[in-house]
């Protein structure tokens, strides 16, 4: 095959970031018109690939050709000039600029005078978005979008590139089951077209419906790359995690003997969602919020953490009615909230795991002001251990972990307070399958220790595997609550993987329900 | 419509109105205060165009600064050098004029704001010292310049045609400040709101991450974006210089302030990713109209001081919106 045909062509990439080898001769051929899927842990070194193919990082050592030029000193701006456009998961837009600025932005439309024409731009996003099927508004702000919003405007701004090679980096995250389908069926529009894409996902199942081939990284290097029918789902996380690992499906779930009620809800709502909840949590359950994006299951965590206000209905913790005027009212009534963004809310990201871990209790750490640096220690290498956290040292930035261990540092943060009812949200969003399944299991074992917990996540696998009960929200009600055993059907194999797979479509089912039900 | 984020579209009418309250609370507010010294302060002549004039020929020189500040804080960044820097302007030109004549004075000038300029962005962008501490280091450094080059002396300039543009002035009534302000502000009004380079500004202060994704120089933005306010400073400088007949290192000594609290109480933030010229514009004149109030109502300076210090923190908190 001629090197020209590649539209990418890496060649023995390696990049270190002080001392610490993050590519190791990495191979990247992609051709045009393939969907070619990136596939590999946290720390694989996928995410350096893309920023090496986007000119943000700069290789240490090894060739970059695109369309069969060789680049020297790739730029983010000779990288999209030679049409390469990248979708990042969530760094791309400018919250304080709207839609069609952000779409458009450094190549804005100019009017006569050579003035900037956001009139023009907006129609031309419009026209964007009509084709895409999309309902978002060119002139809203994008810090007024929602994250599914957002994930569509950084797709849109990558299409109007003209690209020949577009990135989308964990595309669907945020997206719905029906706005996944629109995405794919847009792709689909793209490669006839030529186009290349590069799909990074941790979600196998849609890489198999939408991927030609993939490559898969482990360690900083490629292992494997291979028409996609020639990886099913276990050799795809075969070469993901090295050696076959305990999978979501082997969770145990005890069967639960259910203590009393811990967290109450009557009728609750919140100034815009949720409406009219109400809700048992008991003693050892985990509940799951199963819905789709925007359906109010966030809304619901932040009103019980008392970050939002609660405009109607009364809530109950241990029998006792509490008012929660601000997330220290609930912290008292023994409510904790692991929130969904963890850069942002969760975590102070430059700071050690120590301070981090301890920064809740810290009064209580203190005596006349001044904190007990040795009680600071004992208590964060405490956490470090129970939750097998991988880090060289509790002295460490956050920011050096990898996802699942900053997710368990955030976690642990908030187990130090004691709570009886932890809220988590999103506990699993852009962590590798191995540190998945732990942080399900860690959730399985706070709820044995005795412990009332709510759940958020899109990824229903992990619901499955998680929760005694899943609540379907849509449009910030309670739809309906099954018992996660009804989702078995005894009369499958015992297979776990095969229950599992069955019990998701249920579930999905049941979503899809919700949705056409109200509307 | 499973995508569609219902708290924005929940948004009442009210609340909608609350909010373009709030972001228009300046205007609002410049009307309000010219009202009251109008209705309290005719008799002392306040609504006289000679005392109205006045106002705009003391505003002019925070006004140009402020212009410049105000992408300044739209990128992100700061610069607490302009008051020195146009002290220190002053004395240059002056100095210049005196040796070479109009021409080379005004060459000189500019010169000097380039040169502040670029040593400020060189050094927060090459080497990475926050612009809050370059340009604090500038302000002594540009002073310390000032005092020895002159002497700590005023400099006379004694070039009418000098004087007549860059300050003294006027075409019929309009004093020439009043048009350098008005031209100055136009410009950089376009230059902010519909240019390219305005737009990069914008964008790396609103999210300095995702801008450099989206292909934008953060850094060469931000260079930009402090020789321009060194220039405006510069020229700042150079009007004083004109108005005073003398250039001086006093001269311009705390203006920063004035112009950091014109652009932010103009609605411009101090933290990047939004700003308004016109904003800045109509906080420089309040600013001035408020100092020109409170010497007609005949407080003493200290009094002055205290009473601006209220307004302004009062104008500022109306201006939050609250989440």
């Amino acid at each position: 095959m001629k090197d020209t045909e590649f539209v990418v062509d890496l060649k023995n990439i390696s990049k270190s970031f002080g001392g610490v080898k993050a590519l190791t001769g990495v191979n990247f051929r992609l051709l045009p018109g393939e969907v070619h899927a990136l596939l590999g842990g946290n720390g694989a070194g996928k995410s350096t690939v893309l920023k090496v193919l986007n000119g943000v990082h700069q290789p240490d050592s090894g060739s970059i050709s695109i369309a069969g030029r060789v680049m020297h000193n790739l730029t983010p701006e000779t990288a999209r000039e030679s049409g390469i456009a990248m979708i990042f998961q969530e760094l791309s837009l400018i919250p304080s600029l709207s839609v069609a600025q952000n779409v458009f932005l450094t190549r804005e439309n100019k009017s006569n005078f050579g003035l900037i024409d956001d009139t023009t731009a907006e129609k031309k996003s419009q026209e964007l978005f009509n084709m895409l099927d999309v309902d978002v508004n060119p002139k809203s702000l994008v810090s007024e979008l929602g994250a599914g919003q957002r994930q569509l405007t950084e797709i849109v701004k990558a299409i109007s590139q003209n690209a020949k090679v577009l990135v989308l980096d964990e595309p669907s995250t945020a997206l719905s089951v029906s706005d996944v389908e629109r995405l794919f069926v847009f792709l689909r529009k793209l490669k006839k077209q030529g186009v290349a894409i590069v799909y990074v996902s941790h979600r196998m199942d849609e890489i198999a419906r939408i991927a030609d081939r993939a490559t898969i990284f482990r360690d900083g290097r490629n292992v494997i790359t291979a028409p996609i029918d020639q990886l099913p789902i276990d050799t795809m996380i075969e070469y993901i995690v090295g050696k076959r690992s305990l999978g979501l499906s082997d969770i145990k779930r005890d069967s639960v003997k259910l203590g009393k009620a811990l967290l109450t809800l009557k009728n609750v709502s919140g100034r815009y969602k949720p409406n009219n909840i109400s809700l048992s949590l008991h003693q050892g359950e985990v509940i799951g919020l199963a819905g789709l994006l925007g359906s109010g299951r966030s809304s619901l965590a932040k009103v019980i953490a008392g970050v939002d206000p609660i405009v109607e209905g009364e809530v109950f913790v241990n029998s006792n009615n509490i008012k929660l005027r601000n997330s220290s009212d609930a912290i008292t009534a023994g409510i904790a909230l692991v929130p969904e963004s963890r850069a942002t809310q969760g975590m102070i990201a430059s700071h050690s795991l120590a301070s981090n871990i301890t920064l809740p209790i810290l009064e209580e750490l203190s005596t006349n002001g001044i904190v007990n640096n040795a009680k600071v220690r004992k208590i964060s290498q405490e956490k470090i251990r129970e939750l097998n956290i991988k880090t060289a040292s509790q002295d460490h930035a956050v920011s050096t972990l990898s996802g699942g261990n900053q997710q368990k540092v955030v976690i642990s943060k908030w187990l130090v307070t004691n709570p009886d009812i932890l809220i988590l949200d999103e506990p699993t969003a852009g962590i590798d399958i191995g540190s998945k399944s732990e942080i399900i299991e860690l959730i399985r074992d706070l709820a044995r220790e005795g412990k009332a917990i709510l759940m958020i996540s899109s990824e229903l696998t992990e619901l499955l595997a998680a929760c005694d009960r899943i609540a379907v929200m849509n449009d910030g009600e309670i739809f309906n609550i099954h018992d996660r055993k009804d989702l078995d059907d005894p009369t499958l194999s015992d297979d776990p993987e095969n229950q599992l797979q069955d019990a998701e479509q249920k579930l999905q089912l049941l979503i899809q329900d919700a949705l056409t039900i109200k509307s | 419509m499973s995508l569609n984020d219902t708290s924005t579209e929940k948004t009442t009418l009210l609340e909608w109105g609350l909010i373009n309250w709030r972001r228009n609370i300046i205007y609002i507010g410049f009307i309000a205060i010219f009202i009251i010294f109008s209705i309290t302060l005719h008799d002392k002549g306040f609504l006289d165009p000679t005392n109205l004039l006045n106002i705009i020929r003391q505003t002019a020189m925070i006004a140009v600064m402020a212009i410049a500040m105000t992408f300044v804080l739209s990128c992100g960044e700061i610069d607490l050098s302009v008051g020195a820097v146009a002290g220190l302007t002053s004395v240059t030109v002056a100095m210049a004029i005196d040796a070479g004549g109009m021409i080379f004075g005004i060459g000189i000038g500019i010169a000097t704001g380039i040169a502040v300029g670029v040593f400020n962005g060189l050094l927060t962008t090459k080497i990475g010292i926050p612009s809050f501490l370059t340009t604090l280091a500038m302000m002594g450094i540009a002073k310390g310049v000032a005092m020895w080059i002159s002497d700590t002396a005023a400099v006379p300039i004694i070039e009418p045609s000098y004087s007549w543009l860059f300050g003294g002035g006027s075409i019929g009534i309009i004093p020439v400040l009043a048009i350098w302000m008005l031209v100055l502000g136009i410009l950089g009004h376009f230059t902010l709101k519909r240019t390219g380079f305005g737009r990069r500004v914008l964008a790396t202060g609103g999210g300095e991450q995702a801008a450099r994704y989206s292909g934008i120089n953060t850094n060469a933005i931000k260079f930009k974006v402090l020789v321009l306010s060194s220039c405006a400073a510069a020229l700042a400088g150079m009007l004083y210089a004109g108005r005073l007949q003398s250039g001086r290192f006093q001269l311009g000594e705390g203006d920063e302030l004035s112009v950091i609290a014109a652009a932010v109480l103009g609605g411009t933030s101090l933290f990047g990713g939004y700003g308004t010229v016109i904003g800045t514009i109509v906080g420089a004149l309040m600013i001035g109209l408020i100092n020109n109030g409170l010497i007609l109502m005949g407080l003493e300076f200290s009094q002055q001081l205290i009473a601006r210090g209220g307004i302004i923190i009062l104008a500022v908190a109306l201006s939050q919106k609250r989440s």
